[in-house]
């Protein structure tokens, strides 16, 4: 099996994002990750292609600091790696996902592709389908179970109050993971060192004929979300303390 | 005026509360509600009520478009060529988020999701960015505005239109890449986590998994649903499918309780964007205290009976 994996490098979610200007961040200081999902698609991969022989290969698009996040991710398992390189950090989802069918065409044909079921940076939760779409192949995202079964896949999302749905598709077919599908492992040191040595192709985004400034979608303006001060904390007996917090919620705040 | 669809997402024949906030997004344009699996006639006073000028029950001319999410995204691009809208909207629910993304990448238009505000004439949308820790303003450049809002992220306001039913057939065939083969029904009548108004959430300290009645109890008596934290759900307390923040779910409800949730960065960004956030913690120095409304310290189970009691 030829399986790729589309890896996006994010920063950590427990980083303190600077924002710079109007619709920057500062990223120099900050500590970059695989994003938290695609780890969940990496780690399919790797164990399907464990089991069943084949090669696993990351794609990323992003800057080229990205190149050290995809070592982390092949020392996961993956064989090898291709970085189409951007300026920014934000690209419109329709560009990464032209971008992405480009550098896996290029390649050869895959039998299975993974995703996240979205970046926790952009959250904008759609690049896979583009990427199906462009490809011609089906998806499901949010996939939390998955069975690949005599040219089949067969996958469970969650939909909502528990209840989960099943859905069938044929290879090749893209899949976004999320929790649930698997335990990501943690790479060994060994495996680590092997990673150094594994090879990323690199390429312009330009030379996939892709114009970065082209979006559709843009950034205007980025924000802080205002943080809450302190809680005001209701004092007293128990039961001085929820008759306090229930007059509050339907008196003041009104929202029982 | 903007020609606006709204996606209407229902549940034994009657509207999601979470649709009419949706509706309200649109208020002031000429809207058009789609409705996707319920008889129109039996929404039609309550889309009306809530700004609907026309209501449209999409069928394809053949196939099931609950068994095909390709074929209820093609239904959907018919019925903007048919009405020539400006803009759809939807529900960022699990259903919406996925048509409205197979959507845009089908007719390769840009698509906004999960947004906290939407200005239809300017083409602008807030949303969150880097996991609820900055809010985006993005401008659209499209002749079509694709936009999903979280639930809750806009309280509904009636505003009465004519509700008019209109006939549609989708003249489209499946293109046969995914069939949904079941649904598999967990409990029935929980809530979705991500549209419920309120949440109680237990963390760590609700110790084992048939503590959650507890909090089920509470959450019942202001129509609410329960989730959990990480911590709980790596504990084995509480399934995934019941774990709010950075690797569960995005919730944004009017009320959020948390129980016995020390309060990680990870947390947070899922539900920062609740209205009003109370934190009952027996550690009176839980970093989840630094972050909320109101907080009492105490002992989840002495505190949570009480305000069961209470309610």
């Amino acid at each position: 099996m030829k399986i790729f994996v589309c890896v996006k490098h994010v920063p950590d979610t427990a980083a303190n994002i600077k924002l710079a200007g109007n619709n920057g961040f500062e990223d120099s200081e900050i500590k970059f990750v695989v994003n938290p999902y695609d780890e969940f698609g990496v780690e399919e991969a790797v164990s399907l292609v464990e089991k069943n022989g084949g090669e696993v290969v990351i794609v990323t698009v992003g800057k080229a600091a990205a190149a050290a996040t995809i070592r982390g991710a092949m020392a996961m398992g993956a064989h090898r790696a291709i970085l189409v390189k951007t300026q920014g950090q934000f690209l419109d989802a329709s560009l990464t996902a032209k971008a992405l069918k480009a550098a896996i065409e290029e390649d050869g044909a895959p039998d299975l592709i993974f995703t996240g079921k979205g970046a926790v940076d952009t959250e904008t939760f759609q690049t896979q389908y583009r990427l199906a779409a462009a490809l011609g192949l089906p998806v499901a995202n949010e996939v939390s179970r998955l069975r690949i079964d005599g040219g089949k896949a067969v996958a469970e999302q969650e939909v909502g109050g528990g209840d989960r749905q099943v859905i069938e598709m044929g290879l090749p077919c893209v899949i976004g993971a999320t929790k649930g599908l698997n335990e990501p492992r943690y790479p060994k040191f060994p495996d680590i060192m092997k990673a150094k040595k594994k090879e990323i192709k690199e390429m312009d985004i330009s030379d996939l004929g892709i114009d970065e400034a082209a979006g559709a979608v843009v950034i205007e303006h980025l924000e802080p979300v205002p943080e809450r001060a302190g809680a005001k904390m209701i004092e007293g007996s128990v039961q001085e303390q929820v008759t306090e917090l229930v007059r509050i919620l339907k008196e003041e705040e009104k929202v029982i | 005026m903007a020609k606006t669809g709204i996606l209407i997402e229902t549940e034994n024949d009657a509207v999601k509360e979470t649709s009419l906030g949706v509706l309200t997004a649109a208020a002031g344009q000429e809207i058009i509600a789609l409705v996707m699996d319920a008889n129109p006639a039996s929404v039609k006073d309550k889309l009306a009520q809530y700004g609907a000028s026309g209501i449209v029950s999409l069928k394809p001319a053949s196939g099931d478009i609950l068994a095909s999410p390709d074929l209820a995204a093609r239904c959907l691009e018919a019925a903007v060529n048919e009405y020539g809208l400006d803009a759809l909207l939807g529900t960022a629910s699990a259903v919406g988020r996925d048509l409205f993304a197979r959507l845009g990448a089908l007719m390769d238009q840009p698509m906004v999701s999960d947004c906290v505000a939407v200005d239809i004439d300017a083409k602008t949308v807030k949303k969150s960015h880097f996991s609820g820790k900055t809010f985006a303003t993005l401008r659209v450049n499209a002749d079509l505005l694709l936009a999903t809002v979280r639930p809750n992220a806009i309280e509904a306001v009636p505003a009465p239109a004519g509700g008019e039913i209109l006939e549609f057939t989708a003249d489209v065939q499946d293109p046969g890449l995914a069939v949904i083969k079941e649904i598999k029904k967990g409990d029935s009548d929980k809530l979705d986590l991500t549209e419920a108004p309120v949440i109680v959430t237990g963390g760590r300290a609700i110790k084992a998994a048939e503590n959650y009645s507890m909090l089920e109890a509470c959450a019942g008596k202001m129509g609410g649903a329960v989730g959990a934290s990480r911590a709980a759900v790596d504990a084995g307390f509480a399934p995934h499918a019941m774990q709010v923040g950075q690797t569960g779910k995005t919730v944004s409800p009017k009320l959020y309780i948390a129980c016995g949730v020390s309060g990680a960065v990870q947390h947070f960004a899922g539900m920062k964007t609740s209205k009003v956030i109370v934190a009952i913690n027996e550690d009176k120095d839980a970093p989840i205290f630094a972050k909320c409304d109101y907080g009492i310290v105490g002992d989840i189970f002495e505190v949570v009976p009480a305000l069961t009691e209470k309610l």
